[in-house]
């Protein structure tokens, strides 16, 4: 069964004429341990296909279903508790806060689920620790590079029990070392059993999913299928 | 890609058999390119001729024949590795072709033309992922051919989301190609 699934999803803002239609009758399907880009030109409606895929929003008409469940068949404080407990958020500008340390900027969504001060922050520092950032745990965000402001955001994204990652561009700013950094840590939680969603218009970073899926004017127009193996790339023979 | 001077290259760092210079080329190109041995016999064969290596004396060829570099082969090998490759002429490029003949075809949908190779490149690009996913960290060589190959790809990917936007703004009309000023097109001509 699908962890994420998006049936028939349609936004619309605005009323009358003035309406605008962001996205129409969308479907999407993501499965546990499955990777999978949304790429689309700006104003395709890939920002607003993840705010919906992650409760921050509501679909006009259609349904988001997580781990099974309707959102439209949960309260808001039940959607709220989903958003502490099971999905993990990243953005672009990483949106750390400022006055606290990456250990606490990571332990606070468990903290604020009610998990004790000290439970939490030993499971964010192990987080950290899995991620190679065990040094800058005690760093402020404006003493860490972008790269690492990033890897503290998908830290922060992944730890506890989250089985569904939403990123919007999260390579955005950085540069293709830290992008690729960026990639493969969201790959590894993939393979930790994470349902991944990364939205984007850079085809670099769409060609580390498993699925890639085209938006074009709010509407799924194209999606690739499973590569063959890379093998198939080699054995060329050069040009004298 | 020069198979020549790339043998050279192997080659400046000392003497070495013709089997032994192809299973180093294939390693050192991350095994993106192999080499068949015939090649690589042909190609020591000029480059003796031509006086850039010398070979032991030693009859025909085959494994316990050794080739060595000159000094006119080092300095060859120090001239190509600082000559840019010709890159002033656009290259005739055939999915730009394809698409400048798409745009003046009546019932042709631009955007779904651009899809089919966009798609078709992300998924060439996803399995170059895959190979540095899987080997290109522990392998240089295959790190740097893959790079390039990516780098590559996307450019190709982001000429077709330009070309979208531009044929958005044109309207949703097709197109109808504008003719170059004669001045740039005699520029054209002339860069063939």
């Amino acid at each position: 069964m699908s962890f994420l699934e998006l049936r028939d999803v349609s936004k619309s803002y605005g009323q009358g004429p003035a309406q605008v239609r962001a996205l129409d009758r969308v479907g999407l399907e993501v499965e546990r341990g499955s990777l999978v880009a949304v790429m689309g030109p700006s104003g395709s409606g890939k920002s607003t296909l993840l705010t919906i895929a992650g409760s921050l929003e509501g679909p006009t008409t259609g349904d988001v279903l997580i781990d099974g469940v309707a959102l439209s068949t949960m309260s808001r404080n039940e959607q709220a508790r989903l958003r502490r407990r099971t999905i993990g958020f990243v953005f672009q500008d990483f949106n750390l806060l400022a006055g606290l340390t990456a250990l606490e900027n990571v332990s606070l969504p468990l903290e604020l689920d009610g998990v004790g001060a000290k439970r939490a922050q030993r499971a964010a520092a192990a987080v950290l620790d899995e991620l190679g950032l065990s040094d800058r745990a005690a760093h402020y965000p404006d003493e860490l590079s972008g790269g690492e402001r990033q890897r503290v955001a998908i830290a922060r994204a992944v730890v506890g029990d989250r089985h569904l990652l939403l990123a919007d561009e999260p390579s955005g700013a950085l540069d293709s070392q830290n992008g690729e950094a960026v990639m493969r840590m969201i790959l590894n939680a993939c393979k930790g059993g994470v349902a991944a969603v990364v939205v984007t218009h850079d085809a670099q970073l769409a060609s580390w999913a498993d699925r890639v899926v085209f938006l074009r004017d709010g509407r799924v127009v194209d999606q690739t299928v499973p590569p063959p193996s890379p093998e198939a790339l080699l054995g060329r023979t050069p040009e004298r | 890609m020069s198979v020549r001077h790339a043998l050279l290259g192997l080659l400046s760092d000392g003497p070495k058999y013709g089997h032994q210079l192809r299973q180093e080329f294939e390693e050192r190109t991350g095994d993106v390119w192999p080499l068949n041995v015939g090649q690589v016999y042909t190609t020591l064969h000029r480059l003796e001729r031509d006086g850039l290596v010398e070979s032991d004396d030693s009859g025909a060829d085959g494994p316990q024949k050794g080739y060595r570099i000159t000094e006119a082969g080092q300095a060859e090998l120090a001239l190509w590795l600082r000559t840019p490759p010709d890159l002033t002429s656009p290259p005739r490029d055939e999915l730009v072709i394809k698409v400048l003949v798409a745009l003046g075809l009546p019932g042709v949908d631009m955007h779904d033309v651009l899809q089919v190779h966009r798609r078709y490149l992300v998924e060439l690009m996803q399995q170059w992922t895959r190979l540095k996913e899987d080997e290109a960290e522990f392998d240089l060589g295959l790190a740097l051919v893959v790079d390039a190959e990516l780098l590559r790809l996307d450019s190709v990917v982001r000429w077709l989301d330009a070309a979208a936007g531009r044929i958005r703004r044109a309207g949703t009309e097709p197109a109808r190609p504008t003719m170059p000023t004669p001045r740039i097109r005699r520029r054209l001509v002339a860069r063939k």
